[in-house]
């Protein structure tokens, strides 16, 4: 088990130095800083000075890969590459356009972020899962029918329009919660409710449906069939039988997704004023600090490997018959 | 007026040429018709086609584009406008010109907002301006507006119903002909649905859309059917326009994305060793990036490109246009990767089968077997994947375009239309409109893309059910 571990998290290294180059490759040689200083500072009546003193501030006046001016290992550490890429293995974000560390703004918008991505996960999940156990319970009739039906038009609206839409009827129609914002504490649940709701509600359509088809399939099954023949109701299969041997690919889905809720949700923390990473991002694209997206699109692929890990971990707990090799 | 061709309008008609190709190609070959006939026969598949071929000629109507000549001045050869105009623009020109002041409701003979006036004795007061185009031509407007609305919706329902019944008799002039029956018996056939092609849900999705786009056309020549926006456009115009952008975010992306994705896919799957590897390795380190941070990444760059090269565009429109096509292309680069992953597992797959060991064992050549062996083979997973991502690259470009990071905002999307529009229900009195128009287009769209996209799944392969793919409209 162990060695599996340590093997997965070496086979992580090669593929965060490809995201690595890959980033590096976009914000410095696709476009060079020169580009960007010019971008931030206003493209007409912009000084060399001004561009050269942008840069300097930013540590953008180093050379990309190799210094020539510099001695010994600082040939290599003196650069671009190293400073602002290298350095994102050791977790050094180095600092946003407005001066602050990213680092530590990343500590602090963690809690608001998860404060919403949990709930909504957790109640998501529960959900659907439950939805969908009652579409395969009734299927073939018309209740079974219809809740596809229902599913695929919940697919079909934008997500915009399910926050918008929530916001307009329960903030501002009904009154029953405030339209944005944030608090610590207990205060915090007013302001997460709706947020959260919208959320589950967002995503009941695809994900019903996938796991309705997950269900059936695994009804299709002839473990199934020999349960109902011992004469088991057919409650008991479902919720003793097929729900749990439905968790398997279930879990192929939903694992990879638990560390990704630290990244919380872009649209949902925006448009609710929540300051957590999601609305970090946003506001990062917003004034096109590199610095800060850099750094989020790092984190994101180390997360997205933990999660790939986990799922791997995932499986052999539920499923006796994978084993770790 | 001189012809302009986009590179996303040429991306767009090399797609309806490949599409007239392969349709051709298929209509020779009994066994690929054979599950063609099966979308045929759903009835929810061919109302949602009838449908999305409604959008689809709209966004062709749309693909079209020139440049109106300017009026000579005394001497010198006239110029061109830096304007580019689509056919659609020339259709709905009265749409397009008749532009308000500000907010008006749907139908609306006057503005949304109060306004200042000077009365004829000196005075002023405060009252609700007439429009200038919607409504115009009422003298009074509380006497003749309800007269009016209800006289142009009839005279439009009228029209819609002969068009109906226009293509309801064409149909079954056709059926009777191919059945070689009387069109009473083709007639009761079509009505009760005895056909094996779905005709009924096709002509009754036809009827509705004739019913609802007569009675709108119709008062379109008159009033601002669905009102008018914060800078007095008119937001049927706008929800048009959008239709186009949405299309082609959803196509061209899958045409940009496949063959990377196809030649990749096989290409790992059947050659395997350090190649299989090393695209292993490229599809995971693309796949570990959050899409939507990828896609913030290359949009940022690309229009940091675009804002330090003016002189690349001679119009704002082609500037624009080469904004949705780097879109469509990244699009592509952060999608290819689940069609990817599931094309090399079934190639994986069918590399073992007898057919291809014998067509190794004739001495045939890698290129050939993938080519002639195994793409055919895969073909429908292809085509799957191809319309289930449709319907997520239009919601994805809503989200995309309300963060910042999708089209260009001078380019008319669903997008742009609802960011512009989010605080409008904040407003009072709310401005309802342009959201509704925006929500219902882009729903109906988007409906009639799954519905399409389950008939093309549940024809082509019922057990690919369990495929599911990421995209950026997933995760935010």
């Amino acid at each position: 088990m162990l060695a599996y571990v340590v093997r997965r998290l070496l086979y992580a290294i090669p593929i965060l130095i490809g995201v690595n180059l890959l980033t590096f490759l976009l914000f410095f040689v696709v476009n060079t800083p020169d580009d960007m200083a010019r971008m931030q500072l206003g493209i007409k009546r912009v000084t060399p000075e001004a561009i050269a003193n942008w840069k300097a501030e930013r540590g953008y006046d180093k050379p990309l890969l190799y210094n020539r001016n510099a001695e010994g290992a600082a040939r290599v550490t003196n650069t671009i590459f190293f400073e602002k890429s290298v350095k994102l293995f050791a977790f050094e974000f180095g600092r946003a356009d407005d001066g602050r560390d990213i680092g530590n703004e990343i500590r602090t918008r963690m809690g608001p972020s998860l404060a919403i991505a949990v709930p909504t996960f957790v109640l998501g999940l529960l959900v659907t899962v439950s939805f969908a156990l009652l579409l395969a319970f009734f299927r073939a009739t018309y209740l079974d029918f219809w809740g596809v039906v229902l599913c695929v038009a919940m697919m079909s609206i934008s997500s915009l329009f399910y926050i918008i839409g929530g916001q307009y009827l329960v903030s501002k129609v009904w009154h029953l919660v405030p339209i944005s914002g944030y608090a610590g504490g207990l205060d915090a649940m007013r302001f997460l409710l709706l947020p959260v709701l919208i959320g589950v509600a967002a995503g009941i359509g695809s994900s019903t449906r996938w796991y309705r088809t997950i269900f059936l399939e695994e009804i299709g099954k002839d473990y199934v069939r020999t349960a109902r023949a011992k004469g088991l109701s057919e409650l008991a299969v479902l919720f003793r039988h097929v729900l749990k041997n439905a968790l398997i690919p279930i879990l192929t889905g939903v694992v990879v997704v638990i560390p990704l809720l630290f990244m919380g949700s872009l649209l949902t923390e925006s448009f609710f004023g929540i300051p957590g990473l999601g609305s970090y991002t946003i506001d990062a694209i917003n004034a096109q600090d590199f610095a800060v997206v850099r750094a989020m699109v790092f984190i994101g692929s180390v997360l997205y490997i933990a999660g790939l890990l986990l799922t791997d971990l995932s499986y052999t707990l539920v499923d006796p018959r994978v084993r770790l090799q | 007026m001189t012809p302009v061709l986009l590179w996303t309008d040429a991306l767009v008609f090399l797609l309806v040429a490949c599409g007239i190709a392969s349709g051709i190609y298929i209509s020779r070959r009994e066994y690929l018709l054979a599950s063609w006939h099966r979308v045929g026969e759903s009835r929810a598949g061919m109302a949602s086609l009838t449908l999305l071929v409604a959008f689809v000629v709209v966004g062709l109507l749309d693909s079209l584009h020139y440049r109106p000549r300017l009026e000579a001045a005394s001497g010198q050869p006239g110029g061109y406008s830096g304007e580019v105009r689509s056919l659609l623009d020339v259709l709905l020109q009265p749409l397009r010109d008749g532009t308000e002041k500000t907010y008006s409701a749907p139908l609306a003979a006057h503005l949304y907002a109060r306004e200042t006036v000077e009365l004829p004795d000196g005075s002023q007061a405060r009252v609700f301006p007439r429009l200038k185009h919607g409504g115009a031509h009422l003298a009074d407007v509380e006497a003749e507006w309800g007269r009016d609305v209800t006289l142009r919706t009839l005279r439009g329902a009228a029209l819609a119903v002969l068009a109906g019944l226009t293509f309801v008799a064409l149909a079954v002039l056709f059926a009777a002909r191919r059945w070689g029956t009387g069109w009473q018996a083709a007639w009761r056939r079509i009505r009760r649905g005895e056909t094996r092609f779905a005709w009924h849900a096709a002509l009754a999705a036809l009827g509705m859309l004739l019913l609802l786009a007569g009675p709108a056309l119709s008062l379109a020549g008159g009033y601002h059917v669905l009102g008018t926006d914060k800078v007095g456009q008119d937001v049927l115009y706008l929800t048009l326009k959008s239709i186009r952008t949405g299309l082609v975010i959803g196509t061209l992306t899958t045409l940009v994305m496949l063959p990377f994705a196809v030649a990749l896919g096989l290409v790992a799957g059947y050659v395997g060793g350090w190649v299989d590897d090393l695209i292993q390795y490229l599809y995971t380190t693309l796949n570990s990036i959050p899409g939507v941070l990828l896609i913030a990444a290359a949009v940022l760059m690309v229009q940091v490109a675009i804002d330090m090269h003016p002189d690349w565009f001679a119009t704002a429109a082609q500037r624009a246009d080469a904004r949705l096509l780097a879109l469509c292309l990244i699009l592509g680069v952060t999608s290819w990767t689940g069609l990817c992953r599931l094309l090399r597992a079934e190639t994986l797959k069918l590399r073992e089968l007898e057919y291809v060991q014998a067509a190794q064992a004739f001495g045939a050549s890698a290129a050939r077997i993938l080519g002639r062996h195994i793409l055919p083979n895969v073909m429908h997973i292809v085509l799957i994947s191809v319309v289930m991502d449709f319907s997520g690259l239009v919601l994805a470009e809503a989200v995309l375009s309300y963060i910042g990071i999708g089209v260009d905002p001078s380019t008319i999307s669903f997008g742009t239309m609802i960011n512009t529009a989010r605080l409008e229900l904040a407003r009072e009195p709310v401005v309802w409109w342009s959201l509704l128009a925006a929500f219902v287009f882009m729903f109906v769209l988007v409906l009639a893309a799954n519905l399409f996209a389950d008939a093309v799944r549940d024809a082509f392969d019922p057990r690919l059910a369990g495929s599911r793919r990421s995209l950026p409209g997933k995760m935010a």
